[in-house]
């Protein structure tokens, strides 16, 4: 077990190294640099804000350089706002990603589970179609669709939520947690039918239900965790997927997260900013999906046979 | 299974419930706000900075003017100029030298007293070459300052600025310069508090850390107190200022909304006590329902496309004239912004303290299509694609489709229009990388020199390639060396003249401002500068 | 053959192929036939806008302004007086051409990477694979953000941009089929009578491995518009005057309010069009394999 453990580990190595790699190069490669401003001021000024970014350095050296203070875990100035570095702003809209990202995938994990067990408990009946299609809404329909219709019927019209904000009203969280894990809910529902209806047929329920175990037994402790399993795999994806989701959220409700953040570094060309940002989610997202193929396989008795071994 | 769903339902009701209540029962933030004290300022986007020598901005501008004070501050409803850390001031017969007294009272909030050598130390660093300041130009009315800023005298002494004792400055300017009072008011010429800048590195350095919350030291009725990137910004009232019992503001807090279309939700929802805009489309209705909430007012601004008169076919002043007559501003005007904006055919707003800008043409497609044939495109033919730039914004985007429109119907010619963000914006504008680009101006004082001095050539704010010997020598010459009004109006008339001729720009609004204010909000009255001093400011709650 | 061997063999209930038989399957599906009369209809339309179109998509009637639907606007007008109608027929265009082409320019390349990667075994595939598995940890929003946002925003990038991201999960969808596919015996065969690696790919393997691979393709397409309705959302996707449903949707959502009917159409029209997409693609996907597990 824990040599597969480890030999992911060495795995994702490479990945972020190549991540932190292509978006250095892509970055620096844009056209314009970032003190062109600057250029109606003087070439004296200018001079000195690129040797305080290093960037009159050749570009290896460039790039040496910052993946020595990645290393020790300084990800640079911001080159939008002066002052300020990528860490403190990284760290400033990670907790409220991340509570943003919690929420929903609660609400997706646990609304996405029930409808789909519920589901499959009577396929091809209305209690099969009504939840299969309102999950298929969920998947069509665009959270910045979503979003902004749920502010007009909740925020304005019945004016029973706040229309914007995070943590600054009550109930400000609600709204942009359910669109965010609305579009999850709806895959989750989805894949965790699927997983259970593949299951229910199984021998070993048969057996279960033969001894005479009541079928809510059956389905507790014996269906739900081979059934469920295709949906801890997908914990993985669906952590960068509620990650880029987020982007649209916060945008939609003035969040100020980490999401919104990359999206203004990205128009405002804040290079420091979007490489920081960058790597940081890659790597998550690398530690999440490793993480996620852990419990997977630690959870599947045959995956883990095959590690006894 | 049923009797756990049932439980799950009933669970999430209540917790649905729960996270709704709280909102639809309680009082609002502007009402708790009127109750304390605490102004909730839609502010548009996160300022970049608050080092009033580096940045840039409308948002800046709102809260550099709570943080701190320069030597005058102005009336909010006449614009004169009114006592801020000069007490009184005299000046001379022949307008060139000012003599100020401060007043021996005045604090940063770290207990320091405001002094004339930190003036003079704070305008030779804002002005040093070296920390390259962009409106740097306010400063040279002031004798040798334009020298001084480009390098040519290295020797601040030789600048019109000397400290007489402790407490009184002299300032000796180059020519007359009526408005020089109202300059001081800009955030440029305030003051910064030495021993802080200096304690996070040179005086010089842009990416010092001295202007954060927890660092800064500032001199004004406010001080900052919480500063959240994206979320807001906090100031509050500071005991220390010397005029702190005139203050009945207790706090301000700036909003970064970004969108209007949420920032005008947020103020219906009580979030907000004053939005930076008003949506297009909402304006007929707030007029028509909530008049008294509804500012729109004359605003010292030009709204108008330049045209970069160093690229084909924009090089042929035939060319710029055919595009300038192709557009019908009074029907955008009408339309696409509601009434909001007013046509314009110059680039000085009509009215600006008496001077009345030259006409020289109109709406006129027909002419415009010959002029297009007289430049060698007849019927649009052979003219290559243009871009139209404009900065992301919803209005801008809205004006320029309907303008681009009008090109192609009446001239018959492909444009396109591309958006960048503002400081990628200002970058094309830098490099002269557009064909033509949407522009703003609003006046930092009330003349018409804030709007001509633009234009010399290599002007810092021209970037259009114009460049016209007459013109230069009106503006940097005789102008401000005139001191009769009338004889003065007539120099900028001819100047302004000698612009729209070969217009470089191509004019299309003057602006009113739109904003939204509750009715607690009182002591911010309209004025043709959209000016606020927040000393005169108080709230009170709504019956 | 005997008249009544003849009858017999008459009688006897028809055999039939693979393809028939997933054909049936999916004729009796009647959500994914709906999706795929839907989208014979809209494709037809949005092929004959040009010439049924009552308006110029970039007409403007400045005076007129948003109107709601009547007899002369059937979806009423936008805030420059431009007819919805026309628009949402030309914005399908648009945003279906995006999702076609992306989609392709996904397939060939996940096709062909991932034949190739099947089909090789051993190191090669392995490293190919593990390049597959880098790709699909990169946040592919953030890239394509700030692809679009630094190289400008035009359509043949978007197209790139999308299509780059999309072509993951295929190569690594045909790899597992040419994998299991590489055993039998008919591939042995073709190998043994000294066929060259590209025909076999070309001709054997890739026409069996058809069935995962056009369900999954039906299935992106949605995703793909999804995607660009996200990037004209944010603004970096299609520019002005030209549109597309996203680049609708999203002008309609800060005016929804004072004429809901500009978020309405556009929205309608981007879901259903994408309910068909994603029906028929369930369809197909249990037409070609029942038994498969799904997602």
């Amino acid at each position: 077990m824990w040599r597969f453990v480890g030999l992911r580990v060495l795995q994702a190595v490479p990945v972020i190294l190549a991540v932190i790699t292509v978006t250095f190069f892509l970055v620096r490669a844009a056209p314009g640099g970032p003190f062109d401003t600057e250029k109606a001021v003087s070439e004296q000024v200018k001079a000195a804000l690129e040797a305080r970014y290093r960037l009159d350095l050749p570009i290896h050296e460039q790039y040496l350089s910052y993946l020595g203070d990645l290393f020790k875990g300084d990800m640079g100035p911001s080159f939008y706002y002066p002052g300020r570095s990528v860490n403190d702003l990284i760290f400033q809209g990670l907790p409220i990603t991340a509570e943003l990202g919690f929420y929903a995938l609660i609400i997706a994990l646990v609304i996405g589970c029930l409808a789909g067990v519920f589901a499959a408990l009577k396929p091809n009946t209305a209690q099969d179609y009504v939840p299969m299609s309102l999950a298929m809404i969920g998947i069509c329909m665009p959270s910045f669709l979503l979003g902004p219709l749920l502010v007009l019927i909740f925020g304005i019209w019945l004016d029973v939520m706040p229309v914007s904000g995070w943590g600054q009203t009550m109930g400000d969280k609600v709204l942009p947690s359910i669109t965010l894990g609305a579009m999850y809910a709806a895959y989750i529902a989805r894949l965790s039918r699927s997983g259970m209806l593949e299951v229910m047929h199984q021998d070993y329920l048969r057996t279960a239900r033969a001894k005479g175990l009541p079928e809510r037994i059956v389905i507790w402790r014996h269906a739900l965790r081979g059934g469920l399993l295709p949906v801890i795999s997908y914990l993985g994806p669906a952590f960068a997927a509620l990650l880029s989701g987020s982007f649209v959220v916060e945008t939609v409700f003035q969040i100020p997260g980490l999401g919104r953040f990359y999206i203004q570094a990205a128009f405002n060309r804040d290079y420091t900013m979007i490489l920081g940002t960058t790597v940081f989610l890659s790597t998550l997202i690398v530690l999440f999906n490793l993480l996620s193929d852990i419990v997977a396989a630690w959870l599947n008795p045959r995956l883990r046979y095959q590690f006894r071994k | 299974m049923m009797s756990f769903k049932t439980r799950f339902i009933a669970l999430s009701m209540i917790l649905l419930l729960a996270a709704c209540g709280g909102d639809s029962g309680g009082e609002t933030r502007v009402e708790v706000g009127n109750r304390e004290g605490v102004f909730h300022f839609g502010n548009h986007s996160e300022p970049q900075g608050l080092d009033p020598h580096i940045v840039t901005g409308v948002p800046e501008h709102h809260i550099l003017t709570a943080l701190f004070e320069g030597l005058v501050t102005k009336n909010p409803e006449t614009l004169e100029p009114e006592p801020g850390v000069a007490e009184s001031w005299d000046i001379s017969e022949d307008g060139m030298t000012y003599t100020f007294h401060l007043r021996n009272n005045a604090k940063w909030s770290n207990g320091d007293p405001v002094t004339a050598e930190d003036f003079r130390w704070s305008w030779q660093r804002a002005i040093s070459p070296l920390l390259g300041s962009e409106y740097s130009y306010m400063y040279y009315p002031i004798e040798n300052a334009e020298a001084y800023n480009l390098g040519r005298e290295p020797d601040f002494s030789k600048v019109g600025v000397s400290v007489l004792d402790d407490y009184t400055v002299q300032v000796k300017l180059h020519s007359p310069t009526p408005y020089f009072l109202q300059l001081l008011d800009h955030y440029s010429m305030y003051p910064v508090h030495r021993a802080t800048v200096e304690k996070f590195g040179s005086a010089t350095d842009r990416l010092s850390q001295w202007a954060r919350e927890g660092n800064i030291v500032t001199n004004g009725a406010f001080a900052l107190t919480e500063w959240q990137i994206n979320s807001h910004l906090r100031v509050e009232k500071s005991p220390l200022y010397w005029d702190a019992d005139k203050v009945k503001l207790n706090a301000i807090v700036f909003y970064p909304t970004e969108n209007l279309v949420t920032e005008e939700r947020m103020f219906r929802d009580g979030q907000l006590h004053r939005t930076e805009e008003i949506p297009l489309e909402k304006i007929k209705a707030y007029q028509a329902e909530q008049p008294e909430i509804t500012h729109i007012a004359p605003w010292i601004g030009s709204y108008f496309y330049m045209l970069n008169t160093t690229r084909e076919p924009l090089t042929d002043v035939r060319v710029r004239k055919a595009l300038a007559m192709a557009v019908d501003r009074a029907l955008i005007a009408d339309t696409v912004t509601q009434g909001v904006y007013r046509a314009s055919t110059a680039l000085v707003p009509p009215g600006t303290v008496g001077y009345t800008p030259p006409h020289l043409f109109d709406y006129d497609p027909e002419r415009a299509r010959q002029l297009l044939a007289e430049a060698g495109y007849p019927d649009g033919q052979g003219f290559p694609p243009i871009d139209i730039l404009y900065n992301t914004h919803e209005d801008h985007r809205k004006i320029a489709v309907a303008i681009q429109q009008m090109f192609m119907q009446n001239l018959n010619i492909q444009v396109n229009l591309v958006n960048q963000e503002w400081k990628v914006y200002l970058d094309s504008h830098n490099n002269m990388n557009y064909d033509i680009s949407r522009r703003g101006w609003i006046g930092d004082y009330v003349d018409p020199y804030t709007f001509l001095s633009m234009y010399i050539t290599d002007g810092g704010n021209n970037k259009t390639g114009f460049s016209n010997a007459r013109y230069d020598e009106i503006v940097l010459k005789a102008a401000p060396a005139e001191l009769d009004r009338d004889k003065r109006y007539a120099l900028y008339h001819e100047a302004e003249t000698i612009l729209l001729e070969n217009m470089p720009i191509l004019p299309i609004f003057t602006y009113q401002y739109k904003h939204l204010f509750t009715t607690s909000v009182k002591g911010m009255p309209d004025n043709i500068m959209g000016y606020y001093n927040y000393k005169y400011v108080y709230l009170e709650p709504e019956a | 053959m005997t008249e009544e061997a003849q009858q017999i063999l008459n009688a006897m209930p028809k055999g039939t192929s693979l393809w028939e038989d997933a054909l049936h399957r999916l004729r009796k599906n009647r959500l994914a036939m709906f999706g795929l009369c839907y989208l014979g209809i809209l494709i037809f339309i949005c092929l004959i806008t040009p010439w049924i179109a009552p308006y110029g998509y970039e007409e403007q009637n400045l005076r007129l302004g948003a109107v709601p639907p009547n007899s002369e606007h059937w979806l009423g007008t936008d805030t420059f007086g431009r007819d919805m109608f026309t628009r949402i027929l030309y914005g399908g265009r648009v945003s279906l051409l995006v999702g076609f082409i992306a989609t392709f320019v996904a397939l060939i390349i996940g096709v062909a990477y991932g034949a190739i990667s099947g089909y090789a075994g051993g190191k090669v595939d392995a490293v190919m694979m593990r390049l597959v598995d880098i790709f699909y940890a990169l946040p592919y929003m953030i890239f394509i953000i700030l692809l679009m946002v630094v190289f400008g925003r035009n359509l043949l990038l978007l197209f790139l941009a999308i299509g780059a991201v999309e072509w993951l999960v295929m190569a690594r969808i045909v790899r597992g089929q040419v994998q299991s596919l590489r055993q039998q015996e008919y591939v042995e065969a073709a190998m043994s009578l000294g066929l060259s690696p590209f025909a076999i790919i070309a001709r054997h393997l890739i026409p069996n491995a058809l069935g995962p691979v056009i369900v999954y393709t039906t299935l992106t397409i949605p995703n793909v518009m999804l995607l660009e309705a996200f990037l004209s959302f944010l603004g970096l996707g299609i520019q002005p005057p030209q549109s597309s449903w996203g680049v609708l949707i999203s002008y309609g959502v800060e005016t929804m309010e004072e004429f809901p009917w500009l978020l309405i159409y556009p929205g309608l029209a981007l879901t259903i069009t994408l309910f068909a997409l994603n029906f028929f693609g369930d369809g197909l996907r249990d037409a070609l394999d029942p038994k498969a597990s799904r997602d």
